[in-house]
Formats: C-alpha cells, sequence, structure tokens
C-alpha cells in the first residue's frame, strides 16, 4: 500500500491552533462620507488593480473619533472595489456589532504609530508593546527630546525621535525612544531604544547598570551585562538580531 | 508666607512620624509658629509620638467636613507655645481627603502658621498624595537599605511630576534627604548602604543623617519627640537638620563611627 494512502490514527492531531502575524493592507478612514470614501477608493485601486484586487483589508475607524457611519454600506462598498475586508478596530460599540453581524471580528485598538505587530521567530525575545498611561516627554518636534531632571523608579519617559538624557536614570524607571537613546549619567533602570522596529537605533550611557537594555524589541537583561561593560561608558547596538554592547 | 514641607518616604517604619513630630517640635523651639498635620487617617500615631493623644477631640477629617473649625480641631503642646498639632481621624480613610479639603485647610493655616509640616503615610496612594501635593519642600526620608532608597526614588518622582508646584509650573519643590538608622559600624562592615552610596544613587541634597538610637523608641513610647532629649545622638542629629533647613551652617555629624575620621569623610569630596 502506498504510504500516502495510510489512514491517519484518530487519536494523531488534525490541526493545531498557533498564532501567526500577516500583514494586511489597513484601511485608516479619515472620513465617514461613504460616497466619498467609494469613489477615491475606487481611484487608488485602479492605479494598481493587481496589488488591491482579492486582498484583505483591515477596517481602521480610530481616526474618525466615533463618527456615524454606516457599517454594512462601507463593507459593501469595499468588497464591490475588489478587496474583502477581515476586521474592524476602533469605532464604537455599535458599529463594533454591525461589523459582527456581518461576521467581521473586532480587532483590539492600538495606535498602530508606536506599536507594530512584530515577527514571530523573535517572539522569545521581544517585549510587550509599550502601555497606554506612559508620560509622553513633550515635544515640539520629533527630533530630540532633552531632559535634564533624574529620572526616578516608576517613571517613564517615551520620545518620538531622539533621547537625550543629562541625568540620571534610576533603576525602576523606563525610558523609550523611537531613535536612539543617550544617558549622561547613571542608567540604572530600562532603557529601550528603536521602538518598536528601528534596528538602527543605539543607546549611549556614560555609566550602565541597566536592568535591561532593548533595541527594536532585542533586549538583553541586567543579569547578562556583565564586567567590563558593566559599570563603563557603552554603546549599544544590534547586530543580527543581537545586541552588542562596546566600550566607548 | 508659609512654608509647607511633607514628610515622605513610600517605604513605611523608616520614621516619617519621628522625623515629623521632631522636626515640628524644632522649628517651634527656634520660635517659628508651627503647625504639624497627621495625614495617617485611618492610622493616627502622630498624636502619641507628640504625647497629646489624650487631648484629641476634633481631627483633620472633621475640619475637611466642616464639622469643626480649625481653631477647635488644632491642639497646643504644652511644652512649646508654638507648636500646635492637627490628628488624623482614626475612624476614617484615606477617602475622607480631599483635594480641596486639604487644600482648604492648608490655606487657613498659612494665614497663621510660618511652618506647616505635613506627616504622610506610607505608599504612594491617596493620603500620601495629598501629603505632598500643596508642599514646598520635601524632607524625603530613607534607611540605608535598597528597598528604602529604591521607595524614595519612585517617591521623588511623584514630587516632581504630580504635585500643585509641577502642575502649575512653578519652581519644584525643594527636596531634602534625610537618612534614618544610620549605624556607621554596620557600614563600615558592608551591611548597610553608606551615605555616599545613597547620595549616589538618589542625587539628592543630605540635609542630615539620624543615627539609629535607642532614644527614638524611648521617646515614642514617652510621647517626647526625640528631639528634646538632647542627650541623644538622634535628638542632636535633629536639631542639626532643623538649623541646616533654616540655613545655618551646621557640619554633618554621625556620618563616621569614630571623631576623627569624621572631617577627613566631610571635606574629601
Amino acid at each position: 500500500m502506498p504510504s500516502n494512502s495510510k489512514p491517519i490514527p484518530l487519536n494523531s492531531p488534525a490541526f493545531e491552533f498557533k498564532s501567526g502575524i500577516v500583514t494586511t493592507p489597513v484601511l485608516n478612514l479619515f472620513s465617514a462620507d461613504i460616497n466619498v470614501i467609494t469613489h477615491q477608493l475606487n481611484e487608488k485601486i485602479k492605479q494598481a488593480p493587481d496589488f488591491f484586487t482579492n486582498s484583505s483589508l483591515l477596517i481602521d475607524l480610530q481616526a474618525l473619533l466615533e463618527q456615524e457611519l454606516d457599517i454594512p454600506l462601507l463593507v459593501d462598498a469595499i468588497r464591490n472595489a475588489g478587496m474583502f475586508p477581515i476586521g474592524i478596530r476602533g469605532g464604537t460599540k455599535e458599529q463594533q456589532q454591525a461589523a459582527n453581524t456581518l461576521m467581521l471580528p473586532g480587532i483590539s485598538a492600538h495606535s498602530s504609530s508606536t506599536h507594530k505587530p512584530h515577527t514571530t521567530e523573535n517572539q522569545v525575545s521581544r517585549l510587550p508593546p509599550v502601555a497606554e498611561d506612559t508620560e509622553k516627554a513633550v515635544t515640539t518636534n520629533i527630533e530630540t527630546t532633552v531632559i535634564a531632571q533624574p529620572i526616578r523608579s516608576g517613571q517613564r519617559i517615551y520620545a518620538k525621535g531622539d533621547l537625550v538624557i543629562i541625568a540620571q536614570v534610576s533603576s525602576g524607571a523606563e525610558i523609550m525612544a523611537e531613535g536612539n537613546i543617550h544617558v549622561y549619567g547613571t542608567l540604572r533602570g530600562r532603557a529601550l531604544a528603536g521602538i518598536p522596529d528601528n534596528a538602527n537605533a543605539r543607546i549611549f550611557c556614560s555609566d550602565l547598570q541597566a536592568e535591561l537594555v532593548s533595541i527594536a524589541g532585542n533586549y538583553r537583561v541586567s543579569e547578562d551585562i556583565i564586567e567590563p561593560e558593566r559599570n563603563a561608558p557603552v554603546q549599544i547596538y544590534l547586530s543580527k538580531q543581537a545586541i552588542i554592547i562596546q566600550n566607548t | 508666607m508659609a512654608r509647607i514641607i511633607v514628610v515622605t518616604s513610600g517605604k513605611g517604619g523608616v520614621g516619617k512620624t519621628t522625623t515629623s513630630a521632631a522636626i515640628a517640635m524644632g522649628l517651634a523651639k527656634k520660635g517659628h509658629k508651627t503647625a504639624v498635620i497627621d495625614f495617617d487617617v485611618g492610622l493616627r500615631n502622630l498624636d502619641l509620638i507628640l504625647g497629646c493623644e489624650r487631648r484629641v477631640v476634633y481631627d483633620f477629617v472633621n475640619v475637611i467636613n466642616d464639622e469643626a473649625t480649625l481653631n477647635q480641631a488644632l491642639i497646643k503642646d504644652k511644652r512649646c507655645k508654638d507648636l500646635f498639632i492637627l490628628p488624623a481621624s482614626q475612624t476614617r480613610d484615606k477617602d475622607a481627603l480631599t483635594k480641596e479639603g486639604v487644600g482648604k485647610v492648608l490655606d487657613e493655616l498659612a494665614k497663621t502658621f510660618k511652618y506647616i509640616v505635613c506627616d504622610s503615610p506610607a505608599g504612594i496612594e491617596r493620603g500620601a498624595n495629598l501629603a505632598m501635593y500643596f508642599a514646598d519642600d520635601a524632607f524625603v526620608i530613607t534607611n540605608p537599605e535598597v528597598s528604602s532608597v529604591r521607595d524614595s526614588d519612585r517617591m521623588l518622582g511623584i514630587l516632581a511630576s504630580k504635585s500643585r508646584r509641577a502642575e502649575n509650573g512653578d519652581e519644584p519643590i525643594k527636596e531634602y534627604l534625610l537618612l534614618s538608622r544610620y549605624d556607621p559600624k554596620r557600614v563600615k562592615l558592608g551591611e548597610m548602604l553608606s551615605v555616599e552610596d545613597v547620595q549616589d544613587i538618589l542625587s539628592l541634597h543630605l540635609l542630615g543623617v539620624i543615627p539609629e538610637s535607642p532614644s527614638v523608641l524611648n521617646a515614642s513610647n514617652s510621647g517626647t519627640p526625640v528631639i528634646l532629649d538632647e542627650e541623644s545622638n538622634a535628638g542632636q542629629a535633629y536639631k542639626d537638620i532643623v538649623a541646616r533647613y533654616l540655613g545655618e551652617d551646621v557640619p554633618h555629624r554621625f556620618i563616621d563611627e569614630e571623631k576623627k575620621g569624621l572631617f577627613g569623610r566631610l571635606f574629601r569630596s
């Protein structure tokens, strides 16, 4: 008997559930006017029909700030344009319910600018997304945030660009930046640079005693930071998904 | 202009109430009209330390709720005419405190008092937050051990971000470090963090070191603020602290085991 027709024993698993991450276009809506959306959507698809036709699509209502929107009409319009909506993110309870009746699941909403999905193979060494209550440092431009006060235990700083701290960062504090981090003082807390996936970001500090350092989600904890890098001025960067700490 | 001082630490049992009682008495003894408020609603202690527990009629919460006037609730100290105590309520909890209520009481006290000392409860919840919210100066009490230091650091972060001064964008709260229960012998043996260690972690101006002393417990038990025990090291340390806070130039003591090493240590850095 050929091996491929052997009956599979009933007790062997026929499937498994795994969490996977797929990339899909997201339709960020800025207008709640179905006519405008339909018109512009068709225009857009005309430009690259191969890309859009039969593609899955996530509808994101977060930017609409709970404006009224007829979900069945919107879904029809998207389907007529040749795309398959696979879920809805944001919006009001009613809009979520309307989507559910159309068999579209609600996808948990988060700010897409700070939390991009990351790939599964590195999940072990990746960090949970940043909590929403982060004290955002005041920035007038997204170039560089400079802070001259000590960052105390329990404080969290988030910078859209580079973050420069001209003081110490206490243990139990957390500093995060989408760009590079510079600490001209003792770094005892956690420093996370290149959030969420800027692998080119670096951390510079004049005295490394950190609890954790992370670049683009790859991290190293205090236990693995040893002499001669510990208690020394260093730069930290990413090379082939590995954290490299180098004395400066 | 009244000056509001919060005595805080984050961690419990490090000496906040002892310190509040001592410095309030110290300031009053120097002739400044001083009020000391117990913010530890539900766990009233300050009245015991100050030895006025038998005279408590109305309390802080009564004043906030307009059930008593401030003058009815304030207890005048028998040893020093310039010291007044506003006790906490033992039967209520911290939710009885409101920002408006506390602000109102402090405003009224500020009309007649030079210094208002707020004895903060432990923790970083409502009571502690309200005790520090209106402060001008903060006395951060730390024991020379890591958990206390970390909690103080957390408290410093809250002082810098959640106070009235921070919210209004005024000049930040002035923070002073008080290191209590310090034992130079154990520091020498490496069993305790040194003054330098703590200052390195907290980077804060050191107002004084209070040595570990049996007189603190005796003082608490007898209801006499330890600052009145002029024989004891702890009493002298608090006296120095009050003097330094008032701008006098008093050299640090009790940092080293023996006197001969004192000046070397002091002038080293």
